[in-house]
């Protein structure tokens, strides 16, 4: 169980975040929505640990994986590699298994320089899955593609995450995206931001 | 159109015909002698095994301070580049430190170190740091921030972090470095030989300063050129083309 507990959060004098408390059980995939700017990256960052100056405390586990907005890759190491590296006790074997189940199959040697967008962002869900995460944070990985691309990695993103079943945190302004790959629905309003209403969405 | 590649030989040609060129209208070997008057007097030292001598500890220096200096500058920029805080405080040392004379520097270690080897090697070190750290610095500003954040999220061992995430990004900015390195080490080492060692070739063009013996003061020169320019093109520019691989990919 992932327990989010914010107490507040202030960049320099201004408080960002107010009262933010919520949990996501093991295999639940819940959705973060509200506008652009109102602190839903803020909340992803601390979920993450990326973020630590704040007030309140996050109960996480070990294995965390993440996919942002761009591939976020390392562009000097092969695309294996780029798996292998940065997952820790990850196997040559169920790092190809990764990029196959992504359609990378064959595409282990090259850069990601060499690669389409799309097969960046596939190479980077490979890597996201690869090392069996307990949570899975997605910020807003949809946002930049065209319908029908989005439509095809919300597709694959589904996929895994049915097979995986971590507990998922899905970062997104679009309404629509939420309520296609959530559970559960929070959303973020006001200033300094706190969560609405925890609505139930039918999947 | 004449082959590119071709293009350095024909300079150095140039430089050599501007040479013989001088030497003939100077007309006088003791001031000026030409390329192939210097060749018998290579051939003797070479034959003598004094050349090899005195390059090898030249190159030995030039190794060491090299090594030692990157080792420091690449920490210390890395550092300075990562943490306001830290860069705030080093800053001034390191604006004092580029502008101390390579010579005063050199002059204090062997006051207060002895006219010993490690006093020659540290001077050069000294001399260098600053210069590595100043490059490394700007490449550690432009480190990516959303690598970074990957890398802590993935929880990347700080050795890991470091070899493929922070090094990669720093690849050009320390070839940078480490190329305006070798060029001032050996120079600094010449120095540093010529006040204070009793070997290398800074040494051997001190000794034949004070025979006015310009021609043996340029086949060391020279020679020493010749291994420098060898290290540029079988080590540095391999090295370059390895790293930057990924780019041409």
């Amino acid at each position: 169980m992932i327990r989010v507990s914010i107490l507040s959060k202030y960049y320099g004098g201004k408080q960002v975040l107010g009262r933010v408390e919520f949990s996501v059980a093991p295999g639940e995939t819940v959705a973060l929505v509200g506008p652009s700017g109102i602190g839903k990256s803020t909340i992803l960052r601390i979920v993450a640990g990326i973020d630590t100056a704040f007030e309140g405390n996050v109960d996480r586990p070990e294995e965390v994986s993440i996919v942002f907005q761009e591939p976020t890759l390392l562009p000097w190491r092969s695309a294996l590699d780029n798996l292998l590296l940065v997952c820790a006790g990850l196997d040559r074997k169920t790092a190809l298994r990764a990029l196959k189940k992504v359609g990378l199959a064959g595409k282990e040697d090259q850069f990601p320089g060499q690669l389409s967008l799309g097969q960046q962002r596939r190479l980077s869900l490979a890597r996201a899955f690869a090392g069996r995460p307990a949570l899975l944070i997605l910020d807003e990985p949809f946002v930049s593609l065209d319908p029908d691309m989005a439509d095809t990695m919300m597709t694959l993103t589904e996929e895994l995450i049915a097979e995986a079943r971590p507990a998922t945190l899905l970062v997104t302004h679009a309404e629509a995206e939420a309520k296609r790959l959530a559970d559960r629905v929070l959303r973020l309003q006001g200033a300094p931001a706190t969560l609405q209403t925890e609505s139930e969405t039918d999947v | 159109m004449p082959d590119s590649r071709a293009t350095p030989f024909f300079s150095i040609a140039g430089l050599l015909a501007l040479w013989i060129i001088a030497a003939l209208l100077t007309d006088d070997p003791q001031t000026l002698p030409s390329p192939w008057q210097l060749i018998p007097l290579f051939q003797r030292e070479l034959g003598s095994g004094e050349l090899l001598h005195h390059l090898g500890a030249t190159l030995l220096r030039v190794i060491w301070a090299f090594a030692i200096a990157m080792l420091f500058g690449v920490a210390l920029g890395l550092l300075m580049g990562r943490s306001e805080r830290v860069n705030r405080w080093l800053d001034p040392w390191l604006v004092i430190f580029l502008n101390l004379p390579a010579l005063v520097l050199i002059v204090l270690c062997y006051l207060w170190i002895g006219l010993t080897e490690t006093a020659a090697i540290l001077a050069v070190t000294f001399n260098k740091i600053p210069n590595v750290a100043t490059v490394v610095r700007e490449g550690a500003r432009a480190l990516n921030p959303d690598l970074d954040a990957m890398a802590k999220v993935y929880r990347m061992s700080w050795m890991a972090r470091m070899r493929h995430v922070v090094l990669p990004q720093l690849a050009p900015f320390i070839a940078a470095a480490a190329r305006g390195g070798v060029a001032v080490i050996w120079k600094i080492v010449l120095v540093v030989e010529f006040l204070g060692r009793s070997s290398g070739i800074g040494f051997q063009i001190h000794l034949y300063f004070q025979l006015f013996d310009v021609a043996m003061v340029l086949v060391y020169a020279l020679s020493f050129i010749c291994v420098m320019l060898a290290v540029e093109w079988a080590l540095l520019q391999p090295w370059e083309r390895r790293v930057r691989r990924w780019r041409t990919a």
